[in-house]
């Protein structure tokens, strides 16, 4: 096993986020994720300075690190100028390259959200599209949407896009030519790389469960435990 | 007071914005929920200002949301984004106009980064080389595009056919200004106003005739957290933050809310609806929500266009009680006609919170 620490000390945003925590729990106070979950980014940065790596993989492998919402409400008010929602951006880079993300269940949400991201952009060069933003997904967006949703062509030609059409615009397709580019960009740095390794841990541990895979990416999608809230 | 120190920590938030020749890179989010705000937004910057904005098909995602789900690694967010800085060089362009706020923390990220760690620039570069045979130069100044209508905010006064007052009474509309996390939050020094006091769409509020209002969540997150909307399972954390600022916000009488975030309006106009249909508890006056609006669109409506030409026909809080207050003048039958009138029926309406 590798020394953990000096694993997270190689990530950017580690080397950014994580200077000397005096622990006044100010990133705590102003967390929009701390008044939902169970969750402490005070704690998350105090563990991850006792460089003690039995405790940092217990962290990994832990639901904790999955709560952040990474608004970096944290980087402003530090007075000690650490950013906790960097070094739980670290921390999850390294609990995915390492596997451990299978050892929660909002780590397993890896798969749904990798499915959904990486596929926008790799098929339609957008993070989110009309396409995979189904109403039935998405309840909240409101009869509205499904309205719009209805008439989505139409809707969207009365707004001024110009959806899946040639040139500049809103929505517009596009080039053929610029989606090979980010395939491209996403082989040489390790994007498609970092997509194969989800996929393979996420069936690994699909197994390892019972479960069919296109159940478990539900499941990690839709279920949610009632352990993770805050009273 | 110290005032001469007061007038040093206010001039490190002071931004410099030239006034004219932008290249515009567009919103993945806006464009699938506000389409209407970013053809209104080069409209007015190139039609009514008369401004040089450049755009190209070709551009793509930053990634910057596949990159907070923590989807792709940090490495690839970077080549996507290097990858858009050439296109930019290669247009004769210098001037970065993204109008995304978390493509713009996601830039001035990537900027701040490359600048404290050069090799890793160096290496950014290779890889984009390799991936797409292409060069880049960084660009000398990064607005968002909120930055760009508060620099022309008194230009787009001087244009007004309304004012941002109730022509009932004559008083100033009382307006919740709401600032998305990754404007200024991360580098303070690149918002206008940093982040504790940002004043780029209190600037706007303020020239338009409105009165902004301060309430205690002020400066809560609307609730996105990126994966805590985007997996079902987590979208409880995303309804709470919005809920936490309503019932803050909510003794102040807000008559209109304005962000510059793509999420945002998008989440606290949708979760009102939410709020409403689960609690039966709405936020504005008889059973209406608070209307919750773009930056565009307020400059929209300020500038006299029709306000299904704006999009608010795509908003689930009615937006009717804010244009009555304006006295906008709009046809309630033309709310949900396609172009050239065709109908396109309409919405099924919300029963717990008052739509038309």
């Amino acid at each position: 096993m590798k020394n953990l620490f000096e694993e997270l000390c190689k990530d950017y945003r580690f080397k950014e986020g994580f200077h000397n925590c005096i622990n006044c729990g100010t990133c705590t106070a102003v967390c929009p994720a701390a008044e939902f979950y169970r969750y402490d980014p005070r704690r998350i940065v105090d563990t991850v300075q006792t460089r003690d790596d039995a405790q940092i993989e217990a962290l990994l492998k832990s639901e904790t690190i999955w709560y952040c919402g990474e608004c970096m409400s944290c980087v402003t008010r530090c007075p000690r100028k650490n950013g906790p929602g960097l070094v739980v951006m670290a921390l999850r880079e390294l609990s995915i390259r390492l596997g451990y993300f299978t050892e929660s269940e909002k780590g397993r949400q890896m798969l749904p959200l990798t499915r959904i991201m990486t596929g926008n952009i790799l098929k339609y060069g957008y993070c989110i599209h009309p396409e995979t933003f189904r109403f039935e997904d998405h309840l909240e967006a409101g009869p509205v949407w499904k309205w719009h949703m209805d008439h989505l062509e139409k809707s969207l030609e009365r707004q001024g896009a110009n959806y899946m059409g040639d040139g500049p615009g809103v929505l517009r397709k596009i080039p053929d030519k610029s989606i090979a580019e980010l395939k491209s960009i996403f082989d040489v740095t390790g994007g498609t790389e970092r997509i194969e390794h989800v996929e393979e841990c996420s069936r690994r541990k699909a197994d390892e469960m019972g479960m069919e895979y296109d159940e478990y990416e539900r499941y990690a999608f839709e279920h949610c435990s009632e352990t993770h809230f805050n009273e | 007071m110290i005032l001469e120190g007061k007038q040093r920590i206010w001039s490190e938030y002071q931004k410099d914005i030239p006034d004219d020749h932008w290249y515009y890179v567009r919103s993945c989010i806006r464009q699938n929920f506000f389409p209407a705000s970013e053809r209104m937004f080069t409209h007015i910057v190139k039609d009514v200002l008369g401004k040089d904005l450049y755009e190209t098909p070709h551009h793509t995602t930053c990634g910057g949301i596949a990159y907070h789900c923590d989807t792709i690694p940090q490495e690839t967010a970077m080549t996507i984004v290097a990858r858009q800085f050439a296109l930019m060089t290669e247009a004769g362009y210098e001037n970065y106009c993204p109008s995304c706020i978390t493509s713009f923390g996601n830039y001035a990220e990537i900027l701040e980064t490359w600048r404290e760690y050069p090799e890793l620039e160096a290496r950014i570069r290779e890889d984009l080389w390799k991936a797409c045979r292409r060069e880049f130069k960084k660009p000398r100044y990064l607005a968002h595009s909120s930055d760009l209508i508060f620099h022309w905010r008194g230009e787009i006064a001087r244009l007004a056919k309304k004012r941002l007052m109730d022509v009932r009474t004559g008083q100033p509309l009382r307006i919740v200004e709401h600032i998305g996390c990754h404007y200024a939050k991360m580098f303070p020094s690149k918002g206008v106003g940093g982040a504790e006091y940002p004043y780029v769409l209190a600037g706007m509020v303020e020239s338009w005739g409105g009165q902004v209002i301060d309430y205690p969540e002020r400066r809560h997150c609307c609730g996105y957290g990126f994966r805590q909307y985007h997996v079902k399972a987590n979208r409880g954390y995303s309804l709470s933050n919005t809920y936490k600022k309503f019932e803050s916000m909510e003794p102040y009488h807000p008559d209109a809310i304005v962000t510059n975030c793509p999420g945002c309006p998008y989440f606290l106009d949708r979760w009102q609806y939410v709020i409403a249909s689960q609690t039966g508890k709405t936020y504005g006056e008889n059973g209406h929500g608070i209307p919750v609006l773009t930056y565009e669109e307020l400059a929209g409506l300020v500038l006299g266009y029709d306000p299904w030409d704006l999009g608010l026909q795509l908003h689930q809080v009615a937006v009717e009680p804010l244009l009555d207050k304006m006295g906008v003048e709009y046809d309630p039958k033309a709310k949900y006609l396609g172009l050239n009138k065709e109908d396109l029926m309409r919405p099924e309406l919300p029963t717990q919170i008052k739509c038309y």
